[in-house]
């Protein structure tokens, strides 16, 4: 392999527990998100756009669809003869066989995989954000700070700030604290979970971390306090900019929403930073006479009758006639029957919606977000006959 | 062993379209607000497994290379056959072939290498779902020598005037083929025949100095060849015109027909990576078709908007074709239009055409 300058190493593996049953069968980064993608496709297509063209994906946790949707990378421009994406599952070596203990475990067990290319630097991402980022200019800046490690920041909110692993800085954005959700935060500097180490001081330390008995193999909790320990000179990258942690139904639900602004924090149709995704390939989508659409994103292959308004509908579905879509996300391929309504919801992918069902979350939750899976929808559907009856 | 392998027949094909075919073949013309016309038969060959197509064009070819690249979308990018291109090659000075049967001739390498049986011929002018492996099968029953692939239209209309028209006995022999203008049997240019007897023919046609392989082998029939044909009952629209492309284009609107050509199987078309379509809050759309990366602030009604066109308030479109990347400024008014692709119109303008006319406007026109 020809040597490259930087590796990225993309964390998928996650569970995403929060999202209930979105992630039943399901990894975290291959939720979709915003009518055509997968989150997944938003790092990788940074990586794409960013020119690292050697990235290894880490799963773990229902990797059937993941595998099978990043297949050769071609749709990333990631099919590359010296490079490109590599699926990295967990596996067995001669010292035995475990699965990924944490996130630095992870990269520790590809060491060998990371060394063909013999980088100068490591780019470890995860899978679960949705934002755009040019990762050169993060490198650039790494490297004009002579960085052994630095860690991407995004500025919040003050009284969110215990939610986020905190970074305390000089004013040159010198790292000299790492908190984890700290109650009384010193700083409202978030970490955005994308690290860029100088790959020897990184391969160092996990080495040295692996045969440490109290390790939790994190790198929040245990490599970047030992980089500090160790007197390493760890920078905070500043990015500006959307970013948003889709880790639960709330979240992902906001994160859909803020798309449907006319004025989006986030657009999807840049040009200059495509983001890149399997094509389902279906055919355009058909508004009827009947249709009303209004403040929505909807994509190829729906055919819709009814009425959608602030809503992201992903492809493949139909709306029948006389149903209304408000205030919600319909996953792939969901077939919504006649007299329907929808309100604050997510449907998960394929659910076919019969005639004249209402789907809201409870009035006592009203800020909350309905999630309709099958089972969710048989419960629903249970609950209305009855009432009826 | 795959028994069939795809010829796609360019070679007498017109630029029929006006505007539409300033730069491009007919084949590459923009279709169903996201397709080529092209799409279609490719996609078609691709669900019957066929594995090796050569494309014979003769013209104006660029984008339509540019749209096919390595055949991909259609599973066409093979170590095996795959899909070729073939462009006319003239360098031999004694050849004195000409026309298809010219175009067949010097790219003999091609049908020898490819490991069909059996060659599907068709063009891009009809668009169908013809299901081929299911011809095939029809044609194996019938022991014919040519099966054409026929569809008996309910209705004629002006595009099928310049078509073929086929005679048969009730039985699915073809006694005669023609080409009144009042006979409802339509040729679609989908043909299927052993490879050997085609090159038998192809040889045998030009020893006689003739040009036209449809007509000198299959319409005048010197050899008494045993013709069959099958009767296809799906979607078929004949696009010789822009007449008929734009009227068979609005036709998709009524939903059943949408239906037709796209339930079953999915055609293929080249990838393009667009965020999916945003209505914004002062859009009004109805009764339209639109592809994905479309972002709409104004009406749109009984029209087709192709990837990536921008519609800002207060514009309204109706009974228009918008293709690829048009922006339409806000307050313009289009009715019964055409827009070929990178069309740009200024905020006030107002295009208003004749639903038996539309009005055209060339790609990348900017007023």
């Amino acid at each position: 392999m020809a040597k490259k300058e930087v590796v990225a190493m993309l964390l998928a593996g996650g569970q995403g527990k929060r999202l209930k049953g979105l992630t039943k069968s399901l990894a975290k980064p291959a939720v979709y998100f915003g009518g055509t993608y997968r989150i997944i496709d938003f790092p990788l297509s940074n990586c794409s756009n960013s020119g690292i063209d050697t990235v290894g994906v880490l799963t773990q946790y229902e990797p059937l669809v993941l595998h099978s949707y990043i297949g050769i990378g071609s749709d990333w421009d990631l099919d590359r003869k010296n490079g490109g994406v590599y699926v990295l599952p967990p596996h067995e070596r001669e010292d035995g066989s475990s699965w990924y203990r944490g996130t630095a475990d992870a990269i520790y067990r590809n060491l060998n995989f990371i060394e063909q290319f013999d980088p100068e630097h490591v780019l470890i991402l995860s899978g679960d954000h949705i934002y755009k980022m040019d990762y050169e200019k993060m490198l650039q800046y790494h490297k004009e700070k002579d960085a052994d490690c630095t860690i991407s920041v995004i500025d919040v909110p003050l009284e969110e700030a215990s939610r986020f692993g905190l970074l305390n800085t000089h004013d040159d954005y010198r790292i000299y604290e790492f908190e984890e959700k700290p109650p009384e935060p010193k700083s409202t500097l978030a970490s955005m979970g994308i690290y860029l180490f100088k790959w020897d001081v990184l391969k160092r330390f996990l080495i040295q971390d692996e045969q440490q008995a109290s390790t939790s193999y994190d790198f929040g909790k245990d490599i970047i306090p030992l980089l500090l320990e160790n007197e390493k000179s760890l920078y905070a990258y500043p990015f500006e900019g959307y970013w948003k942690d889709v880790g639960t139904i709330h979240s992902l639900w906001e994160s859909n929403m803020d798309l449907l602004d006319e004025e989006t924090p986030f657009n999807l149709n840049d040009p200059d930073w495509r983001i890149y995704t399997r094509n389902p390939n279906q055919p355009a989508q058909y508004i009827s006479p009947s249709a009303k659409v209004r403040n929505c994103i909807i994509s190829e292959g729906s055919v819709v009758h009814g009425e959608v308004k602030h809503s992201v509908l992903f492809y493949g579905i139909e709306v029948g006639e006389n149903s209304s879509v408000t205030d919600s996300v319909i996953m792939p391929k969901v077939k919504i029957g006649q007299n329907v309504r929808i309100h604050k919801a997510i449907i998960a992918e394929g659910l076919v919606i019969p005639d004249g069902v209402h789907l809201s979350p409870a009035p006592e939750d009203e800020s909350d977000i309905l999630l309709v899976d099958q089972e969710e929808l048989e419960r629903q559907l249970l609950e209305g006959m009855t009432s009826k009856a | 062993m795959k028994p069939l392998i795809g010829v796609i027949n360019l070679d007498h094909e017109l630029e029929e379209l006006k505007e539409l075919t300033y730069f491009r073949c007919g084949a590459a013309v923009p279709y169903a607000g996201r397709y080529r016309l092209i799409d279609f038969v490719l996609s078609n060959m691709m669900n019957a497994g066929i594995e090796s197509i050569g494309v014979f064009v003769r013209r104006k070819y660029r984008s339509l290379m540019d749209h096919l690249g390595d055949g991909k979308p259609w599973d066409l990018d093979r170590k095996h056959g795959g899909m070729f291109i073939l462009p006319p090659d003239w360098n031999d000075p004694t050849d004195t072939s000409q026309g298809d049967l010219q175009h067949f001739h010097n790219n003999l390498d091609f049908f020898r290498r490819g490991s069909g049986q059996y060659v599907v011929h068709a063009g891009s002018r009809h668009v169908t779902k013809a299901d081929l492996q299911d011809v095939y099968r029809y044609h194996m029953s019938k022991g014919a020598d040519v099966t054409l692939v026929c569809k008996k239209v309910d209705k004629l209309l002006p595009e099928h005037d310049a078509c073929v028209k086929v005679e048969d006995d009730g039985n699915g022999n073809v006694v005669d083929i023609h080409q009144s203008a009042d006979h409802p049997n339509i040729y679609t240019e989908i043909f299927i025949m052993e490879k050997e007897l085609f090159l038998r023919q192809v040889q045998r046609c030009i020893a006689h100095g003739e040009s036209h392989f449809f007509r000198d082998v299959i319409q005048k029939n010197p050899d008494g060849l045993n013709i069959a044909a099958y009767a296809y009952d799906g979607y078929h629209a004949v696009i010789n015109s822009i007449d008929s492309y734009y009227r068979n284009s609005l036709e998709l609107l009524n939903s059943g027909l949408y239906e037709q050509l796209f339930k079953e199987q999915p055609v293929q078309t080249k990838i393009k990576y667009e965020a999916p379509a945003k209505y914004l809050d002062s859009a009004e759309v109805k009764h339209s078709l639109l592809a994905n990366g479309c972002i709409v602030g104004g009406e749109v009604e009984d029209s087709i908007l192709f990837r990536g066109v921008h519609v800002a308030k207060g514009a309204k479109i109706k009974g228009s074709i918008i293709m690829q990347k048009c922006y339409i400024g806000e307050g313009a008014v289009l009715e019964n239009v055409i827009l070929d692709k990178d069309v740009k119109l200024s905020g006030g303008q107002t295009l208003i055409g004749d639903p038996s006319n539309p009005y055209i406007l060339a790609k990348s026109t900017i007023i």
